[in-house]
């Protein structure tokens, strides 16, 4: 066995720490054929390891390639973003949610060419996804899926109250909600500082009533009787017929206090449903059938200005400091193929809709009329942050600040008057547009 | 010829380690070897930080864009700013009342530890589990503990029959941050109350068994003897207590996020929000540096009085 002596150590690990020091990044073991990818925690637990046990050891049998999944909260994954792009070192594809890829453009490789090929193969990427991944006419991010926030409710408890069918308006939802909250089964939903089920309940409901957070030119017109009254309309739906707990709420809470009985609707993805589904032996109606056998899906209803819906983007971005950037985009572009992407959509169950319109065709559609209506969801995307100017950084840092969700929860906890949360928001929003 | 060499050798050695005891003899070259790793960690990990910070702080420095001189346009924006404000007005009040109450209750628990009795060593050792766990640990399990839908404490209170609807204890921004203050204090009172125990083991008997003869009771003894010789050391508690509370963060972050309707975001808490979350690295600097000027001056004061103590 080779002796190592104290002079030999010194030896090598002073060259090594030169080569650090000169180098300016830490060392990165089989860089070159790895590549790492961060995402969230899935909310289909099952689609994470569809990523680490099905694509891993295939990308490395087709490419070559090794997978390093890494998983964590989405609400942190703008914080690892920021550190990864100062310190130039981190992981090589990021997914970034909504309008994220405009806040980090710059620190972005260009991946217009996928996005080509993917949304010619598959009969067009989704338009909201194209104004939120393409910056400058460039593809910054690539879309990967878009996960549809309809509203889950309990059939029976709704025909309880003697709604056969889910409210239209949000006047007719404000009459159903006060029913059933008296019977002990609030509406649940989150005003809480939170990512996913916050904004896109509070967005579509302000644009349904009229109201918008700037004008075309990009001037902050929020402060509007349609906002004032959005805002008193959801004061007094939230006092009437919600689980006033939801000021606290984040993603999750939703999802538990509905599977347990506690809620009777929640605007949501489609986790609740999958939870379910695959937990039919656990979760049960107090009757005691499968809960998910009186589960329904429904979009937001329709204000004075017709009806809205803001459905989560994730999207995945490749990293300008990656020093397998080429690989990366190999990844995505195998990661798309529809062979491999289709094994993650499946597991999916509807959760999660692919970028292009082709998987609106896909048959998984048919196995389940319960999430059909996900299938189409997308379509109804029609505004964006920001709106009606461009889901841009400034739309990004208001939408970061919680600006339109805290102008809600403001009232909805008394501690402003619908008017003053308005003009309030409207001032903090006036800032960030004028960078005052 | 060997001979020759290893005596050569020995001789170098020797001279060698001479010149070595010779320089060590030199007592500032000694200082200041025995001074120079602390200060390059010093270098590294607090000034190198804290003068990029500075610098942040004057520029528009966003994430992936170096961004242009600013002068103090990011601290205008940020004293325009009402969540700083309300940031800035909640870690004031945090502060204040985390730091009371640990300070009373960590009084009390080490007079209660400084007497005899039975388990002595046992309940002094546990009594420190809430410093030692880690604080995202023990805030997610406060969470839970106040979580509005399931909390453990509104079913015993329900239960018992003392509430009849649940207590909005993260739902409403007041019970909210006095939630904070509570889980602050329960997790720093252990500090108070082991250091403030180490001082008053360095209080003699004697003093007080004079007193009592002197007729004080045991308000008199506590008051006039006990609290006057403990001073200096609640005084660094104090202290540290202000500064680690003044800039608390993760306790915040996983226990409210801030929320609801910012009403408990602290200073640190929304710095990092707009800093790391929003990408405006420099607006982020500019407001975590709003904590400097209170903490100095905390320091300051402290370190004033001390040596004014000494002197006297």
């Amino acid at each position: 066995m080779a002796r190592i002596t104290r002079r030999t150590f010194l030896q090598y690990s002073g060259a090594g720490m030169a080569g650090i020091l000169a180098a300016h990044r830490a060392p990165v073991f089989a860089q070159a054929n790895t590549v790492h990818i961060l995402r969230w925690n899935d909310f289909v637990p099952a689609a994470d390891k569809v990523l680490r046990e099905v694509y891993a050891p295939e990308v490395q049998k087709a490419l070559g390639l090794k997978l390093n999944v890494e998983t964590i909260n989405a609400n942190d994954i703008p914080a690892r973003a920021t550190s990864s792009i100062q310190s130039g070192n981190g992981p090589d594809i990021i997914m970034l949610l909504n309008n994220y890829p405009h806040l980090y453009a710059s620190a972005a490789v260009d991946v217009s060419a996928v996005a080509d090929e993917v949304g010619k193969a598959g009969g067009g990427i989704y338009d909201a996804s194209a104004q939120l991944n393409k910056v400058g006419g460039k593809w910054v991010s690539m879309p990967w899926s878009v996960v549809p926030a309809l509203i889950a409710y309990r059939k029976s408890w709704f025909e309880e109250v003697g709604a056969k069918t889910f409210p239209k308006t949000w006047k007719e939802y404000h009459e159903v909600g006060k029913k059933l909250k008296a019977a002990k089964h609030a509406i649940g939903q989150t005003l809480g500082n939170t990512f996913g089920d916050a904004p896109t309940f509070t967005y579509p409901l302000l644009w349904s009533f009229g109201g918008q957070e700037v004008d075309a030119k990009g001037k902050v017109v929020l402060n509007s009787k349609e906002t004032v009254e959005s805002v008193r309309f959801l004061a007094q739906f939230w006092k009437d017929a919600h689980d006033e707990g939801g000021l606290a709420w984040d993603d999750s809470n939703n999802n538990r206090a509905f599977l347990s009985g506690d809620i009777s609707a929640s605007l949501n993805g489609a986790s609740i449903y999958v939870a379910a589904l695959n937990g039919a032996d656990k979760f049960k109606t107090e009757k005691g059938a499968p809960l998910h056998t009186d589960i329904l899906h429904a979009p937001l209803p329709a204000g004075p200005k017709g009806a809205h819906a803001y459905h989560t983007a994730f999207n995945h971005m490749v990293m300008k400091y990656s020093k397998n950037a080429k690989g990366a985009i190999e990844f995505l572009r195998w990661a798309h193929k529809r062979e491999n992407y289709e094994k993650w959509f499946t597991v999916q169950k509807g959760f999660a809709v692919g970028p292009t319109r082709e998987w609106e065709k896909h048959a998984m559609w048919q196995k389940d009329p319960v999430m059909a209506p996900f299938r189409t969801a997308p379509l109804a995307q029609k505004r964006l942050m920001g709106y009606a100017g461009q889901p841009d950084k400034r739309a990004a840092e208001a939408w970061n600040k919680f600006l339109v969700t805290v102008m809600y929860a403001q009232a909805c906890s008394g501690k402003m008057k619908p008017d003053e949360a308005v003009k309030w928001a409207a001032g903090e929003l006036g800032k960030v547009y004028t960078g005052a | 010829m060997e001979g020759v060499t290893a005596a050569t050798a020995a001789g170098g050695r020797r001279e060698r380690v001479s010149r070595l005891t010779r320089l060590g003899e030199n007592e500032k070259l000694l200082a200041a070897a025995l001074l120079a790793p602390g200060v390059i960690i010093l270098a590294l990990f607090i000034a190198y930080p804290f003068v990029m910070a500075l610098w942040f702080s004057l520029t528009s420095i966003r994430v992936g864009d170096a961004g242009e001189f600013v002068g103090l346009a990011n601290f205008a924006k940020a004293l325009d700013d009402t969540i700083f404000q309300m940031a800035f007005k909640n870690t004031v009040f945090y502060t204040f009342w985390a730091t009371i109450f640990k300070l009373a209750l960590g009084m009390w628990l080490a007079l209660i530890l400084n007497r005899h009795f039975r388990f002595k060593r046992i309940i002094r050792a546990s009594m420190l589990l809430p410093f030692i766990i880690p604080t995202v640990l023990s805030a997610f399990a406060w969470r839970w503990m106040f979580d509005p839908t399931f909390s453990v404490m509104n079913w015993v209170l329900f239960h018992a029959g003392i509430i009849t609807d649940r207590l909005p204890f993260l739902s409403s921004g007041d019970w909210a941050m006095w939630c904070a203050v509570l889980v602050n204090t329960w997790r720093g009172m252990p500090f108070f109350a082991i250091t403030l125990l180490a001082g008053l083991q360095t209080i003699s008997p004697d003093l007080h068994e004079a007193a009592a003869l002197d007729g004080a009771n045991a308000w008199h003894r506590f008051w006039h003897v006990t609290w006057p010789l403990l001073l200096p050391v609640t005084l660094v508690v104090v202290v540290f207590s202000v500064i680690q509370t003044f800039s608390d963060f993760q306790l915040i972050y996983v226990l409210t996020g801030g929320g609801p309707a910012n009403s408990t975001h602290l200073i640190a808490t929304y710095a990092y929000q707009i800093g790391v979350g929003s990408g405006l690295l420099g607006e982020g600097a500019a407001l975590s540096l709003f904590m400097f000027p209170v903490l100095f001056a905390v320091v300051w004061f402290q370190l004033r009085y001390l040596k004014r103590m000494e002197a006297a």
